[in-house]
């Protein structure tokens, strides 16, 4: 069974038509590449995908079962992981409190006083996540808005997988990046689907996609325009299909 | 060689910086203000250092500090709550009239008293995150709304004296000889401080007052936390409408008429961040005390009290002031 089933999701903003009956399907373990124009509806789809968004017809199956009604909260618990554009970081709280947000772990002080969150165990696992991803982080206890791009990144990466996720959706995670760091996100996504986590990367930068996806898909107006697999095509053909010359 | 003695001397500086802000969760700037000027007025009056006028201070303290506590956790969730005073006043009111006027038994008096406050800061979540309506206007209208209800209730907008005993105990009793209202403020800043240093509540509300966006993302339920935080910014409002009830032993309607200045003010210069994202209970009650010191030590010096609602107003600019320099510091670094 396919582990993302997305059929017939439709949804509009007051007069705007954003999606338009799409329909994909995602396997474990692969590495789909998401490209189109702006407002071609890459990001209203994912949020379909993440529950941001309710959709207004067809539905989103996970491993199966369907998501609707399901919290942003609950698809987390479920296994659906976004890192955003803007990576979403608190800024001013440090990398521990930002890879758990949403999910602390609590113990009783004492042994009776429940709901103690245990920064403790976070700051070990979270050092731990952070080692494990082969970054380097000047120190965990600082407001991760003290690090750079590549940093946060890495902070935002590691809060999508310290939860074991089946699906991760990254919506341009190379784009404010240096040469070397893009090098790593993408030997990073590499291993993801190595451990048979299934990906999705929405990105501009087209040479990145070529290189990390099994398989490209273009939306276009709020269709699937095409679904390439990415060792039978170029450069080329994507960028017709993305421009609509096809 | 003396630039190196500098860089060591404002390291250890940086340590005991970190150390005050991530293990006591106190600026240690507030702590020297603090000390600084309860020196410089024990230095100006010979009454200021006793027993008595520190209880004095405590107990003035004790209004205030609830109210701080309430507007730290709001400022902490990148919000705002202006009607903590005129709400402080219909809580008394309302806590007064059910147990004068109507003659209901006196427990009524903390029920009507809380709930009032609870009910009023529940509205201003409700029109803040269901009618997507700003903060600040929102809680500008409460304060107008709430002390023009408390106008109404009390008879010829004139306070309602003769409390039952045991609720004037709450503000003028002494077990074990430190005022009620002090105790109080002690339980609930024990409380208040577990809640938002150590509860997953308390790390939400930082975030989302951080990055409402990071909140989201990660599933938080962002609505449901404002609407709770201003529910416990009202229902603090209305705990100090009854210590200060039951302190004057009588529900007054005029009572906390620009309180929300100064509960703005003691937060802020103890270290909790106007633009959200950052703050403590124990530094907000070191506010609070700033506050206390200030104007006792004011009042002791036989200075006209015009002239320390001047002194609170500056207070609160200059302490703006700094937040904004150091976030625009942190942001930059």
């Amino acid at each position: 069974m396919s582990l993302l089933q997305i059929k017939g999701v439709t949804k509009r903003f007051g007069a705007v038509q954003v999606l338009n009956g799409v329909d994909l399907t995602i396997e474990a373990g692969t590495v789909t590449g998401l490209v189109g124009d702006n407002g071609a509806g890459k990001s209203t789809l994912m949020k379909t995908i993440t529950g941001i968004y309710a959709v207004d017809e067809g539905e989103v199956r996970l491993a199966g079962e369907p998501l609707d009604g399901a919290t942003p909260g609950e698809r987390r618990q479920r296994g659906i992981e976004m890192i955003y554009q803007d990576l979403a970081l608190a800024k001013q709280q440090d990398v521990s409190s930002n890879i758990f947000l949403g999910r602390e772990p609590v113990k009783r002080l004492f042994g009776f006083i429940p709901g103690f969150v245990d920064k403790a165990r976070m700051d070990a696992d979270a050092q731990k996540m952070i080692d494990r991803l082969g970054a380097r982080i000047p120190s965990i206890h600082r407001p991760v808005g003290m690090f750079s791009g590549g940093q946060q990144q890495t902070v935002a990466i590691a809060r999508a997988l310290t939860f074991n996720p089946k699906l991760v959706i990254m919506d341009e995670p190379t784009a404010a990046l240096a040469v070397r760091e893009v090098e790593s996100v993408l030997a990073l996504i590499r291993q993801m689907r190595e451990e048979g986590i299934a990906i999705i990367l929405i990105s501009h930068r087209l040479n990145d996609v070529m290189e990390v996806t099994d398989r490209i898909v273009v939306l276009r107006q709020g269709r699937i325009e095409a679904d390439l697999a990415t060792k039978k095509t170029q450069m080329r053909e994507v960028v017709g299909y993305i421009v609509g010359a096809h | 060689m003396q630039s190196s003695y500098i860089a060591a001397q404002s390291s250890g500086w940086r340590q005991l910086q970190f150390f005050f802000d991530s293990k006591l969760h106190v600026r240690l700037e507030s702590i020297i203000v603090l000390l600084v000027l309860g020196t410089a007025m024990t230095v100006l009056s010979p009454y200021f250092l006793s027993v008595s006028n520190f209880l004095n201070i405590l107990l003035a303290t004790s209004t205030i500090g609830v109210l701080a506590i309430g507007t730290t956790l709001i400022l902490c969730s990148g919000g705002l709550d202006l009607s903590i005073g005129s709400i402080l006043g219909v809580a008394g009111v309302v806590g007064a009239y059910f147990c004068v006027e109507l003659e209901w038994p006196w427990p009524m008096a903390i029920i009507g008293a809380l709930g009032a406050g609870a009910l009023a800061g529940y509205v201003n979540g409700l029109f803040i995150t269901q009618l997507r309506i700003p903060a600040f206007i929102v809680t500008l209208g409460m304060l107008g709304i709430a002390r023009g209800i408390a106008l109404l209730i009390a008879p010829n907008g004139g306070a309602i004296y003769g409390l039952p005993a045991p609720v004037v105990y709450l503000g003028q009793g002494r077990p074990l000889g430190i005022p009620s209202p002090v105790v109080i403020l002690i339980l609930v800043a024990i409380l208040s401080h577990y809640l938002l240093a150590y509860s997953r509540f308390g790390r939400h509300t930082l975030a989302i007052g951080d990055n409402e966006q990071a909140g989201r993302a990660t599933g938080i339920p962002v609505e449901r936390l404002r609407r709770k935080l201003y529910t416990i910014s009202g229902l603090m409002a209305g705990l100090a409408g009854l210590i200060f009830m039951a302190r004057v032993n009588a529900g007054d309607p005029t009572a906390g008429f620009t309180y929300e200045l100064t509960a703005i003010t003691a937060a802020i210069i103890g270290g909790t961040s106007l633009f959200g994202g950052k703050g403590s209970i124990l530094g907000a009650i070191v506010g609070a005390l700033i506050m206390g010191v200030l104007q006792n030590g004011l009042n002791l010096l036989a200075v006209q009290s015009y002239y320390q609602q001047i002194a609170i107003g500056a207070v609160l600019i200059l302490a703006v002031y700094i937040d904004q320099l150091q976030t625009e510091k942190e942001k930059k670094a």
